[in-house]
């Protein structure tokens, strides 16, 4: 039984989540444009938002960059650069670093969210449920850490990392790589996979529409006129 | 097609550059746009319009996309009018375009609210209590509780309920307090059913079938004009707007049409081009001015003297000096000016008195039945003295005889004598009182003897107690106005130039007018009339009727139109335009609104004298009686406050009460049934042994309060509620900015009939409802908010005096969030009422009492002296000298059955009004398939269905004669058989149309002619007031059956007004005791207060619309003139405090040209809701307009029991006169926005 759970978890679960993850973004952009935003509740308060968001993101973002290139770069690429031990401290130290900025600031959020008497009665289900999963991941990566440096050939990291590369390039066998690892990566990586799963449902969607090319947007920017509109006024 | 295929050709997106490549031409999906396009697009129209007091019954198209209503527009589809008449169309203003603004506003009301602290109370009570009428006597027992929710009202700290909870609270607390107080303390204050007569029937008819008191609006505003029941014994009538089209000779006194008539303003200019000469009169370069061939610009409040001075031109040049024919015979037939009047003796000089009556002859003249209230005149054929048909002695007690044929009582041709002056035995001095001599701090006096003694042609006549000399009103008619008739005397006027009352050169001292203009324009209208037949038409409004003597205004404006012969005349006439009066299918809406299908007869107060006693204005009025009594009164019997003679008036059956006794009148009954006695002899017993009281008499004790209280369709608060800080603070136990101190306080005299209390009695209600759509000031002031459909939202009915049609409000989309229709609302309150009564409330009998009303043979209860039973003079007799007593039986549990079926009486009694009575099983039969019938087993089984809004229309449709045609058949039949005139050809051509729901909603619809109204509906003239009165002999509903120019009753003459005087504004003392200390550093300057209606809002409504507020200054504003302003140093724009003894508010200045020196002029009603910071006097926020002003109450306003002088609902009684008002006005030091956390942390809201 054990054994299909873990099979269960770590080999279907994650195409279940991203599937959803994916279809479910799809679906939303198409169909309710409307609610593809933040949700931001900086006008009801801007209290405790100031620092609570900004910690959090600039942590939040280092953390997503770091799992992200962490994971999903094949190990002899950055072995040219860098030994696996040493990539290990180097994830250790500066996630380290990264989470408790995180931690500070998407606290800060929480509390903000639950005790704020205006902001509590603004917030939807999924608001609050989404702050909390976010808060237990984190917790929860933090919690891997001493791991992590128990393992210090990098080992573990190497296991989680091939298992990552599996799920995304659909070879099989991913779950059986980290049948061994400890309860704390699991259920990190349980937690991970279920933030994807509930992603389209909730505010996050608006990392999709991070404005990041308004860094590089020409000063002036006009539309041409009557392209892509086909519709006569009023219909659907 | 797909957002995120689009999404895919990010990198094509970029198609052209310019600028150097500083800008970028984009190719990307632009169909985004379209949602701000469908803003502006519609899937549906509807007809519906708007429901405020604006008399516009405009016919709007509402525009719905999904379910949303996008915005309106006008609708051009009226029925079309005749050849030489413009249209209609297009009506509308831009307050009623920014109307659907509010649906999906901030300010809409979407949930029902509970005060914060109440709901708790409640909550934790319901724990404790099942039953939940014990549950909120467990709170309004408690002082400690009812306190801590009483302080905080206007405070915020509302909280979301649900529909059950809060009309279980409000259904306990109709219980508890019907059966712990009495029913009568139940009240409910919702104003001009014309403008949704469903909304208003549906919690008119709640109250009526449970006992409560509904309250009235039209006197309580001001729109009543007194002077027109006085007059005509017609609450008002008035032309519609297309018959300015048929006059003349336009005066616009005192109203702004363009600005206040936006829909009607183009007959007006139109008839310009057709060659009317436009006179404006008013003392502010208003819009209406600059529309005028003339403009006049009397000082504020003095109209009357240009008003007397414009009728001494006509009298002495139209007929003292030549006779024109039509306005003598116009006299002699439609007015009381042949009738004579006797003359007394009184300090040594005579004085007129009261009108002869057949009764005062040893013969009576052979009249048996109601002797006493014939008049008479002398036959210019036979010399003889007989009692002419149509007085209202014929209308009750003998049928055919009540018309205004030129007919003695016997049937005899008679000519009535217009004159004495060639058939006259003497010629005596008769004294006139005289009040201009009276001195103003602020207004211009003249200076003449206070009784001016003028000769009058008499005749001596034998009457049962002796010689008596009498003359006739014509006579005294032309002495008062000085005329020089060739007879010699004192006080009379050689020239116009002469300074003697009333002449255009006296006027000139007073109001400010150079005599020659008042003499130009009294000529033109009087030649005018001569050459048309009474095409002179007067256009008048609030500005003048809002005075505390606007009746004599009024009356000086009527005498100018009777004697040349305007009145009922097509296009000429009296158009008396306040208030959206007209309920055209009135006969029709009756029974549903006041239950009259159940119980008879329903109980209804005048609002004025109920709000001046219970928020305890009367504790600090400043007005004595001594100070507007005649000279030639007599002193000694006109003693006491004017609360005094209210309640006299109250005991006397004049006007109704409310509360009523001091005892529940439903424990009454039961110690009658006791004691072994009729209820009605034994409360007359022991109102004489003074077992039982009157609540009038002691507005302090707690037994009197009235408890619950409903607004509905009404901003009572933060619009017409008169001395707005006393409501606050004694009826409401709230924060307030009263500055006076009371009576006791001052040490000045006390009430004589009311008890005093050392403490007057704050928070007097327990439970405040307001049903709104929107936040407005009294919904702050409320314990529950419940949200109401808007006007888009609902099925009603929309109808005004100033067009023909009948109009629907309709549902163009169903009520937003959890808003529900009146209807609904109310039908809920039922059930849940019912459903808590058990226990408590079972079928009860209840003792109503009520005044003597108008229409009924109570109206001649009192032919002669005034008898107070209290002191011995007379016998109490209920329905003569005191109200009348009825038991009406209550069945308390089926409430909501009755409320939702049409009851037996309308079968068993029928239905009628304004004296008549007709049959209407037809009717109810037919309703009976058109609704349904009750199927459910209980005592309303069989009966046809009211269940939803349209039932509820369509019961009001077929009933009224206005919109059936068979009714209106039976109607003129009725009338008929009193008048003795055949009158159905007025109704027999429609006599099939019926006008049903669906039928309005496709076009408004004209309605009938009926016999309730005075005009017409047909293709030959426009509907104007009277009509019928002049060309089909019905007489007006008055003592003499004409138009009353001498006004006889012993007060009238009390108070000097038996003719029309000018009398100056009054003095109420609210400026002077704080001139100068509670300064701020800034110039002070004492201004009269003046309130005309808005530009940008109707009443409050719109004065929060951000459409409106952006198109004004975006909040309050007082309009100062230059002079003033400079004198105190206030520019435009700048924060200014106005204030006196009543309290205080904010607003900025606009400092213009418009405005005369000596005034302010602030628009009636903008909501303290919106941009307003804190008082500087009385710390709390800004106030309304009504913060600075106290009601004050006129006694001749009180009289009933005599003709046209008796009560009706909105037709008589005292009204809310505030023009009268003066505040000290200074540029604010410092203003507080009051935006930190409340102070007082016991009354901060949670």
């Amino acid at each position: 039984m054990a054994g299909y759970l873990h099979q269960f978890f770590f080999g279907i679960y994650p195409y279940i989540c991203l599937s959803a993850f994916l279809i479910g973004s799809l679906v939303r952009f198409d169909r309710e444009q409307y609610t593809w935003r933040s949700g931001s509740s900086q006008l009801l308060r801007a209290r405790q938002l100031r620092w609570g968001s900004n910690l959090f993101h600039i942590g939040i973002l280092f953390l997503f960059a770091g799992h992200f290139v962490g994971l999903l770069t094949p190990h002899v690429v950055y072995e040219l650069v860098i030994t696996a031990q040493a990539k290990q401290l180097m994830a250790v130290v500066s996630g380290g670093i990264a989470g408790t900025v995180c931690f500070i600031g998407l606290t800060m959020l929480l509390h903000r969210r639950l005790f704020d008497a205006r902001i509590r009665a603004t917030s939807s289900p999924m608001d609050i449920a989404i702050l909390f999963l976010l808060w237990i991941q984190l917790v929860l990566g933090m919690v891997t850490l001493p791991f992590s440096l128990s393992h210090s050939d990098g080992s573990v990291m190497l296991a989680l990392s091939e298992w990552a590369q599996r799920i995304v390039t659909f070879r099989g066998g991913a779950a059986d790589l980290i049948l061994g690892v400890d309860w704390p990566f699991k259920l990190h990586l349980f937690f991970g996979l279920t933030i994807f799963l509930v992603f389209p449902f909730s505010r996050l969607v608006h990392i999709w529409s991070a404005p990041v090319w308004y860094v590089l947007r020409k000063p002036q920017v006009v539309r041409r006129r009557g392209s892509g509109r086909t519709l006569p006024i009023g219909g659907e | 097609m797909s957002h995120f295929l689009d999404r895919l050709l990010f990198f094509r997106k970029n198609v052209d550059s310019f600028s150097n490549g500083h800008g970028v031409v984009t190719n990307e999906d632009r169909s985004w746009e379209d949602a701000y396009r469908n803003r502006w697009a519609h899937d549906r129209i509807v007809r519906s319009t708007h429901g405020a007091n604006c008399t516009g019954s405009c016919s709007w198209k509402i525009y719905v996309k999904g379910g949303i209503v996008t915005w309106e527009t006008q609708q051009t589809d009226y029925p079309r009018t005749r050849p030489d008449l413009p249209n209609h169309e297009p009506r509308g203003c831009s307050r009623g375009a920014s109307y659907s603004w509010y649906l999906y506003s901030a300010n809409r009301l979407k949930y029902p609210m509970v005060r914060g602290r109440l709901i708790r109370m409640w909550r934790s009570a319901k724990v404790q209590h099942k039953d939940p009428v014990l549950a909120w006597a467990s709170i309004v027992e408690d002082p400690a509780k009812t306190q801590s929710y009483k302080a905080i009202r206007g405070r915020g700290g509302f909280v979301r309920s649900t529909w059950d909870e809060v009309n279980e609270i409000i259904g306990a607390a109709n219980v508890y307090t019907a059966k712990s107080y009495g029913p009568d303390r139940i009240i409910g204050f919702s104003p001009i059913p014309a403008m949704s007569m469903v909304s208003y029937a549906a919690g008119s008819r709640y109250l009526s079938l449970i006992g409560g008191v509904c309250m009235s609006f039209y006197d309580w505003y001001c729109d009543l004009p007194p002077s027109s029941p006085q007059t005509w014994g017609e609450q008002t009538d008035v032309p519609e707007s297309a018959d300015w089209y048929n006059s003349n000779f336009l005066m616009l006194w005192g109203s702004n049409v363009p600005q206040t008539r936006t829909p009607d303003a183009h007959f007006m200019t139109e008839v310009r081009y057709k060659g009317a000469k436009v006179v404006v009169v008013t003392p502010d370069y208003s819009e209406a001015s600059k529309f005028a061939d003339v403009w006049l610009a009397p000082k504020q409040g003095t109209d009357a003297a240009m008003a007397m001075a414009m009728g001494h031109v006509i009298l002495k040049e139209f007929h003292a000096d030549k006779t024109v024919p039509y306005f003598a015979d116009y006299c002699r037939q439609y007015t009381d000016m042949p009738h004579l009047v006797r003359l007394v003796q009184r300090d040594g000089r005579y004085v007129a008195d009261r009108l002869v009556r057949a009764s005062d002859f040893a013969d009576k003249l052979d009249q048996a039945n109601n002797p006493d209230w014939k008049t008479v005149c002398i036959d210019e054929n036979t010399g003889k003295i007989v009692p002419p048909q149509g007085s209202i002695g014929f209308r009750w007690g003998e049928q055919g005889k009540w018309n205004l044929e030129e007919k003695a009582a016997d049937g005899a041709a008679i000519k009535p004598r217009l004159s004495l002056i060639d058939a006259r035995d003497d010629v005596v001095p008769v004294g006139f009182p005289y009040f201009g001599g009276q001195t103003h701090e602020h207004f211009p006096h003249s200076p003449h003897p206070d009784v001016l003694m003028r000769n009058v042609p008499v005749k001596k006549l034998q009457l049962a107690d002796g010689e008596t000399l009498v003359a006739t009103v014509y006579d005294l008619f032309m002495a008062n106005y000085g005329v020089d008739r060739g007879l010699g005397g004192e006080n009379i006027a050689r020239s116009y130039d002469d300074d003697a009352p009333y002449t255009p050169a006296w006027q000139e001292k007073i109001t400010g007018v150079p005599r020659e203009r008042v003499i130009a324009t009294a000529r033109a209208f009087a030649d005018n009339a001569a050459q048309t037949n009474g095409k002179s038409m007067v256009i008048l409004g609030a500005a003048v009727n809002h005075w505390y003597h606007g009746d004599m205004i009024y009356r000086g404006i009527i005498n100018l139109l009777v004697m040349c012969g305007c009145v009922g005349q097509s296009g000429g006439g009296w158009s008396h335009y306040v208030g959206q009066e007209k309920l055209r299918p009135q006969t029709g809406w009756t029974p549903l609104a006041f239950a009259l299908d159940w119980v008879r007869p329903p109980r209804q107060q005048n609002s004025t004298s109920f709000f001046y006693a219970h928020t305890s204005q009367w504790r600090h009025e400043t007005l004595g009686v001594e100070e507007i009594l005649s000279p030639t009164a007599d002193k000694t019997s006109m003693q006491g406050s004017l609360i005094d003679f209210n309640v006299r008036a109250e005991r006397m059956g004049w006007l109704p009460s409310a509360p009523q006794l001091e005892v529940n009148p439903l424990q009454v009954t039961r110690d009658a049934a006791k004691a072994g006695e009729e209820p009605g002899p034994y409360l007359v017993k022991q109102l004489k042994s003074g077992g039982i009281k009157l609540s009038c008499t002691d507005p302090d004790n707690p037994k009197n309060f009235p408890r619950n209280m409903f607004v509905w369709r009404s901003n009572l608060l933060g619009s017409s509620g008169k001395g707005h800080e006393y409501f606050l603070k004694y009826m409401l136990g709230a924060q307030h900015g009263v500055q006076g101190k009371d009576l006791g306080v001052e040490g000045r005299a006390k009430p004589q009939e009311v008890v005093w209390h050392e403490h007057g009695a704050e928070g007097k209600l327990d439970l405040l409802v307001t049903i709104d759509f929107r936040m407005s000031t009294t919904c702050m002031y409320s314990d529950i908010v419940l949200p109401t459909a808007t006007w888009y939202e609902k099925h009603d009915l929309n109808t005004s005096d100033m067009h023909p049609f009948i109009h629907p409000l309709s549902a163009a989309v169903d009520p937003a969030w959890q808003a529900r229709s009146d209807w609904e609302i109310f039908k809920g309150i039922a059930k849940a009422f019912s459903a808590a009564a058990p226990g408590h409330l079972g079928v009860e009998k209840d003792l109503v009492l009520n005044p003597s009303m108008h229409d009924s043979p109570g109206e001649l209860g009192q032919p002669f002296a005034v008898k107070d039973w209290t002191k011995g003079e007379c016998d109490p007799i209920p329905g003569k000298t005191m109200p009348s007593l009825t038991v009406v039986e209550r069945d308390y549990p089926n409430t909501y059955k009755r409320f939702t079926a049409l009851g037996p009486l309308m079968t068993r009694i029928g239905n009628g009004g304004k004296g008549i009575s007709w049959k209407t099983e037809d009717e109810v039969r037919f309703l009976g398939e058109l609704n349904g019938t009750v199927a459910e087993e209980g005592p309303t089984k069989g009966l046809p269905r009211i269940d939803s809004d349209i039932d509820a229309a369509e019961v009001i449709l077929t009933l009224a004669p206005e919109t059936n045609g068979h009714v209106a058949v039976k109607a003129w039949q009725a009338l008929g058989k009193a008048t003795g005139i055949d009158h159905t050809h007025l109704a027999l051509p429609r006599e099939d149309d019926k006008i049903r729901f669906r039928d309005v909603q496709a076009q408004p619809r004209k309605i009938i002619s009926s016999p309730t109204w005075s005009g017409l509906e047909s293709e030959k003239v426009s509907y104007t007031a009277s009509y019928t009165n002049v060309h089909e002999l019905i007489p007006w509903r008055t003592l003499t059956g004409r138009q009353q120019l001498y006004q006889d009753h012993p007060w009238m003459l009390a108070f000097g007004e038996g003719l029309c005087v000018y009398r100056p504004p009054i003095d109420t003392k609210a400026t002077t005791p704080m001139l100068g200390k509670r300064s701020n550093g800034n110039k002070e300057i004492a201004l009269n207060f003046i309130t005309p209606h808005q530009k940008w809002g109707i009443h409050s409504t719109y004065t929060d619309n951000l459409m409106m507020l952006t198109l004004s200054r975006g909040g309050p504003i007082v309009w100062l003139s230059e002079i003033d302003a400079q004198s105190i140093g206030i520019e435009d724009n700048d924060w200014i405090e106005a204030f006196n003894l009543n309290g205080a508010l904010v607003a900025r200045a606009v400092v213009s040209q418009r405005v005369p020196k000596g005034m302010v002029l602030m628009y009636h009603a903008q909501e303290k809701i919106v941009n307003v910071p804190g008082s500087e006097i009385t710390h709390a926020r800004g106030g309304i307009h009504n913060s600075v002003t106290r009601a004050c109450l006129k006694p001749t306003h009180m009289i009933g029991g005599y003709a046209q002088q008796s009560y009706g609902f909105n037709y008589h009684g005292t009204i809310g006169t505030n023009r009268d008002e003066f505040v000290i006005v200074r540029k604010m030091a410092k203003v507080d926005w009051l935006d930190g956390p409340a102070r007082d942390i016991p009354a901060a809201a949670e």
